[in-house]
């Protein structure tokens, strides 16, 4: 490590900045530009392979790239045909999106922590955190994202008026008193939904993340003991997130828009 | 940490890439796919008719087989009692024409012994005359004419 000199809890905190641009007075008006654009770079490798593989597609024997992106264009829309009864065409492509997506934000954790800030340091680039998902702002902003799916497709799904009925008369019941009530109930489920999908895939990414800084301040000839061993497990951590945040996403969007 | 503008910009990214997969991956891909599985569906149905089909022509050969050589039997049949037909018509016909040629020629015989006894008889009466006439030209020796006589007697 080049910084010997800088205290373990230095590091760990110095790992933990983001590469910010601020617009104005205050936190909320700055953007993570590392965040943004390994989540652009990410975005594009996974929509340049797609793109790449969807412009040949063939009908007859497909190859291997076609092969690959099918399996995984069937699996999206087999998960949503499983929850969902509405037509597919935006819902597929969204829990693919999702999918492959939040997917090779989780693989950027693989590689070795020191890798990409170093490289970023010996370019001039004083922070740097290569992994999207272990940025809030990334996970909320898909999650957000998803809620305003939510809000959408429950008003396309019942109407703008049963949607509102149903906020004002479920799950307690229909009698005016309980009006307040009810909407409370919705509201915290509405809310709840976002933010446990927000903060599962974040939590994990970073507790993930942070523990692969822990292991590397460890002398050099032992890190890979408990490198591989995490790494391995987070082999099994980083599909099974980008699994869950496709798959809920698409059971609260199906809530919403089916009638109970 | 915490909340900041990345969140905005991350939603907007998350929009334009799922427009994205929409407009120009999720139909072509799609579109191959469904293509696809209509043709391996069209294939095993054709397949499944076919092997039906290779069982019809199947049971159909078998048939035919059947019906071949139940004809070459009855050809066989057929021309065995044909060839013993004409056999027994050949031999009958040999027969009667053998016999046909046995009588034709017992008549012929009949009729030379008949024709050959007739000249005979001439010939005996011209024997007859002559001898008459020796006799009468000479003397009569009735030793002689006895002898000559026992010699025609012998001749008839």
């Amino acid at each position: 490590m080049a910084s010997g000199a800088q205290s373990p809890s230095e590091i760990v905190q110095h790992h933990l900045q983001h590469l910010t641009v601020s617009f104005g007075d205050g936190g909320f008006w700055t953007l993570n530009i590392d965040t943004l654009i390994f989540s652009w770079i990410t975005g594009l490798i996974f929509i340049g392979i797609f793109y790449a593989a969807a412009r040949k597609a063939t009908s007859g024997v497909p190859g291997n790239l076609q092969n690959f992106v099918e399996i995984l264009v069937e699996f999206a829309d087999r998960s949503v045909a499983d929850a969902f009864s509405g037509k597919r065409d935006f819902m597929g492509p969204l829990a693919l999106t999702i999918f492959v997506w939040v997917l090779v934000w989780n693989l950027l954790d693989l590689l070795p922590v020191d890798w990409m800030p170093s490289l970023a340091a010996a370019m001039g680039i004083e922070y740097l955190r290569i992994v999207p998902s272990a940025d809030m702002n990334a996970t909320f902003g898909l999650s957000l994202s998803v809620l305003l799916l939510i809000v959408f497709y429950g008003i396309k799904g019942k109407g703008a008026g049963g949607y509102g009925r149903e906020w004002l008369t479920h799950p307690f019941g229909s009698h005016w008193a309980l009006i307040p009530a009810n909407v409370l109930m919705n509201l915290v489920e509405l809310i709840a939904k976002p933010v446990s999908l927000g903060m599962r895939l974040f939590g994990n990414l970073y507790a993930a993340e942070i523990i692969f800084i822990l292991i590397a301040l460890l002398p050099w000839w032992i890190q890979w003991i408990p490198g591989t061993a995490w790494a391995i497990f987070h082999i099994l951590v980083i599909p099974l997130q980008a699994f869950l945040f496709m798959t809920l996403t698409i059971v609260y969007i199906s809530l919403a828009y089916e009638s109970h | 940490m915490g909340i900041n503008l990345t969140l905005i910009g991350q939603g907007i990214t998350f929009f334009v890439f799922i427009l994205f997969t929409m407009k120009f991956v999720w139909p072509h891909v799609s579109k191959a796919m469904a293509e696809r599985q209509r043709k391996i569906a069209e294939g095993l149905s054709a397949a499944e008719r076919g092997s039906h089909e290779l069982e019809l022509a199947k049971k159909a050969a078998l048939e035919e087989l059947r019906k071949a050589r139940q004809q070459a039997a009855e050809i066989v049949e057929q021309a065995n009692r044909t060839s013993a037909e004409l056999i027994e018509k050949a031999r009958a016909e040999a027969r009667e024409a053998a016999e046909r040629e046995h009588a034709a020629g017992k008549a012929q015989l009949e009729q030379e012994i008949g024709q050959a006894r007739a000249n005979l008889r001439k010939e005996v009466v011209a024997l007859a005359l002559a001898g008459a006439s020796k006799i009468l030209e000479r003397e009569v020796d009735a030793k002689a004419h006895q002898q000559m006589l026992d010699k025609l007697a012998a001749q008839l």
